[in-house]
């Protein structure tokens, strides 16, 4: 099997490729920065003892840049097989409001260019003959909840793009796996107050690298936040008002 | 923020501060007045000065630079802890040189502590292997140093307490061992006097050497304990099927101060030692339960209770070993003071390490509870300690006056002094530093 990987250079998506990595699997690293991807390459060749296919630049800022880098990709490894999108950006949502310069990042960052990349994946996966993407979503998609409005609503309407994908192509043979994580300890969440169910990056890509082996279309990580979304969930109105979460 | 946040090295007592993780340990570096790995330091080494509350937890940064397959040689950054380089590379056949009693902690944190292990004896600190560091020193500057390049730098950060300069990537040589499998040997040991002499003989016969004493035993029984001895198993005595990965379970809330008192310590050191019986056992054991036994219970402090409890680890040198480690036994029941743990290593020669611990003799480390009255006795143990002409363990110590720890340490004006040339201002700092040093609080 062999994996392109947008996002290897921190968190879930650094643990995810060390996961595969040791498995033996191919792997293709696409990054925003030279030297992390170089840095993450080194890395994982330590580690699992054998050197990574390569390596690309690849920013979720830059649309026009998604082609090549995917050729690269696709010349470095034989083909695509599957194809995991872990880069986002996250802010809290106090923040977001008073900038709306950075409210149009976060949008354009965390929905629209993430689906542009998915729409090129996919194409290229479809004229392979199948394949798999996993796309990480969020459980700050599932409710619309007062600390991460925002960034709820970019990754709601990733999670919707995604289940309309497998709806449509599963038959075609595209598989997709739709990642919903709750709160893990990386440095995206460094700056934040760990809540109860706080999950570790390892523990999360094994959960996702299991998702993936299955083919399962949506997945929460740690497996525990499926319940506490489902409750979230069903919660009323004049609940989610009045609390914080 | 309605409470202030709290932070605590392992013994768990509290003190004001918060960690804040930095996956890039380069950028974090310029601002943070200290570095903080896995949290095992037992004391408030790894906790900040009151007035910055804030440290850099280094355990994000935890990539691995590179690693020669051919000759060991093998880089990374700080942050990665021992249990990684253990879980990828001990089924290989590759091992630290030196290992501490947890492999809970941090690449930096054994610099840093400069940690030594059952080995000590023959292989003296983990600082004496390592080749170079990178650090950022206080006024921002990255200097890669060594041996050859700024050796005082170099051999003054190694036990330096992340003092001298945050530790950035460490480089250093994994051993290649003929199995991942331990050949261990244990045998009772009837008293104090026994137990210094069979450390003693068994340093030349073993690599890895280490004693667990029952300090509540009184009289004749005083000073009774196990010895355990071990070393690599060879191919043909070990399993031929690798080392499963072990379970842990974890202690899920604090226990209730008093829990764990003299009569309930009593009856488990006295089962201990009688379930070991009095024939030597020898045989084939898990190298993670030979170096790290209490690793298998997670987050084992709380046992302690809400006031935490603080380790007392000296060092008592040669020659004159036997003698004072007798008074000190005496001396611990003259206090009726109950330390739960009590565990005997021998020690070998001092090392590069500026104001590293260990230096040629027995050293004793005890696990106490904090009571009113654990300031008093940590107070006539350091007296004891200076009068024996030995030292104590600062990733240890919570407790130690500022005047009491120059008095034990001769080298300690030197290691001020490059310090001084690297970190003038005294910006790098600890609660640690603060207590013991006077720096700015």
């Amino acid at each position: 099997m062999s994996y392109v990987v947008l996002g290897a250079t921190q968190g879930i998506g650094q643990a995810l490729a060390r996961l595969v990595s040791s498995r033996g699997d191919a792997l293709f690293l696409l990054g925003r920065n030279l030297e992390s991807l170089a840095l993450c390459a080194q890395d994982l060749e330590a580690r699992s003892g054998h050197p990574v296919a390569g390596t690309a630049l690849c920013d979720l800022r830059d649309p026009d840049g998604f082609s090549s880098a995917l050729d690269q990709a696709q010349a470095a490894l034989g083909g695509l097989e599957a194809v995991i999108v872990t880069a986002g950006v996250f802010h809290v949502q106090d923040v977001l409001e008073d900038d709306p310069a950075l409210v149009q990042d976060l949008l354009t960052i965390d929905f629209t260019n993430t689906v542009l990349f998915c729409e090129e994946v996919r194409r290229r996966l479809l004229a392979a003959g199948g394949g798999t993407l996993c796309v990480f979503s969020s459980v700050a998609g599932d409710r619309g909840r007062k600390p991460v409005i925002l960034y709820g609503a970019a990754k709601a309407g990733l999670a919707h793009y995604l289940e309309g994908l497998d709806h449509k192509f599963r038959s075609h043979g595209l598989v997709t796996v739709c990642v919903k994580p709750g709160f893990v300890k990386t440095g995206m969440t460094a700056a934040l107050k760990p809540p109860p169910f706080a999950g570790e990056p390892e523990v999360v890509a094994r959960g996702v690298l299991r998702a993936i082996d299955a083919g399962k279309p949506l997945v929460y990580v740690p497996g525990i936040w499926r319940q506490v979304m489902w409750v979230i969930r069903r919660l009323p109105r004049f609940v989610m008002r009045r609390i914080g979460f | 923020m309605s409470e202030a946040p709290l932070l605590s090295g392992w013994g768990r007592i509290f003190g004001v501060g918060r960690s804040v993780s930095a996956p890039d340990l380069e950028k974090a570096s310029g601002e943070a007045v200290l570095f903080r790995g896995l949290g095992r330091s037992y004391g408030d080494s790894a906790l900040p000065p009151p007035s910055e509350p804030v440290v850099v937890s280094t355990v994000l940064a935890d990539r691995i630079r590179f690693f020669d397959r051919v000759t060991g040689l093998f880089r990374a950054e700080a942050g990665l802890a021992l249990c990684e380089i253990n879980r990828l590379f001990l089924r290989e056949g590759w091992f630290v040189p030196v290992t501490p009693g947890t492999q809970f902690v941090t690449l930096g944190g054994m610099v840093a502590a400069d940690v030594h292990g059952k080995n000590h004896h023959v292989d003296g600190c983990f600082g004496d292997h390592v080749e170079s560091l990178k650090l950022c020193v206080a006024d921002g500057r990255i200097v890669e140093c060594s041996m050859e390049n700024e050796p005082e730098l170099f051999c003054a950060t190694i036990g330096g307490m992340g003092l001298t300069g945050h530790i950035l990537e460490v480089t250093f040589r994994l051993g290649r061992i003929p199995t991942p499998w331990i050949w261990q040997e244990t045998r009772r040991i009837d008293g104090i006097e026994d137990f210094v002499g069979a450390l003693t003989s068994a340093a030349s016969e073993w690599p890895f050497t280490v004693g667990w004493i029952d300090c509540l035993a009184r009289g004749r029984a005083l000073g009774r304990g196990i010895l355990t001895c071990g070393r690599w198993a060879s191919a043909n005595e070990a399993p031929s099927h690798p080392p499963p990965l072990l379970r842990s379970v974890g202690v899920p809330f604090v226990f209730p101060h008093g829990v764990l008192n003299r009569w309930v310590v009593r009856g488990f050191n006295a089962a201990y030692y009688r379930f070991q019986g009095s024939r030597p056992r020898r045989g084939i054991v898990h190298p993670e339960k030979f170096f790290y036994p209490l690793d298998s219970v997670r987050e084992w402090n709380r046992i302690y209770g809400p006031r935490g409890f603080t380790q007392y680890q000296c060092v008592l040198p040669k020659p004159g070993d036997l003698a004072h480690t007798r008074e000190f036994f005496g001396l611990l029941t003259r206090f009726r003071a109950a330390p739960f743990l009590c565990v005997l290593k021998d020690c070998g020669p001092e090392g590069r390490g500026m104001i590293s611990f260990p230096m040629p003799g027995i050293s004793i480390a005890l696990d106490i509870p904090v009571r009113p009255e654990t300031r008093a006795l940590v107070d006539t143990l350091n007296e004891f300690v200076i009068a024996a002409g030995g030292r104590i363990y600062l990733c240890k110590d919570s407790f130690t006056r500022p005047e009491h720890f120059r008095a034990m340490e001769p080298r300690l004006e030197s290691w001020l002094a490059v310090r001084r040339k690297w970190n003038p201002e005294g910006r790098i700092r600890s609660a640690q530093s603060v207590r013991l040093f006077g720096d700015k609080p």
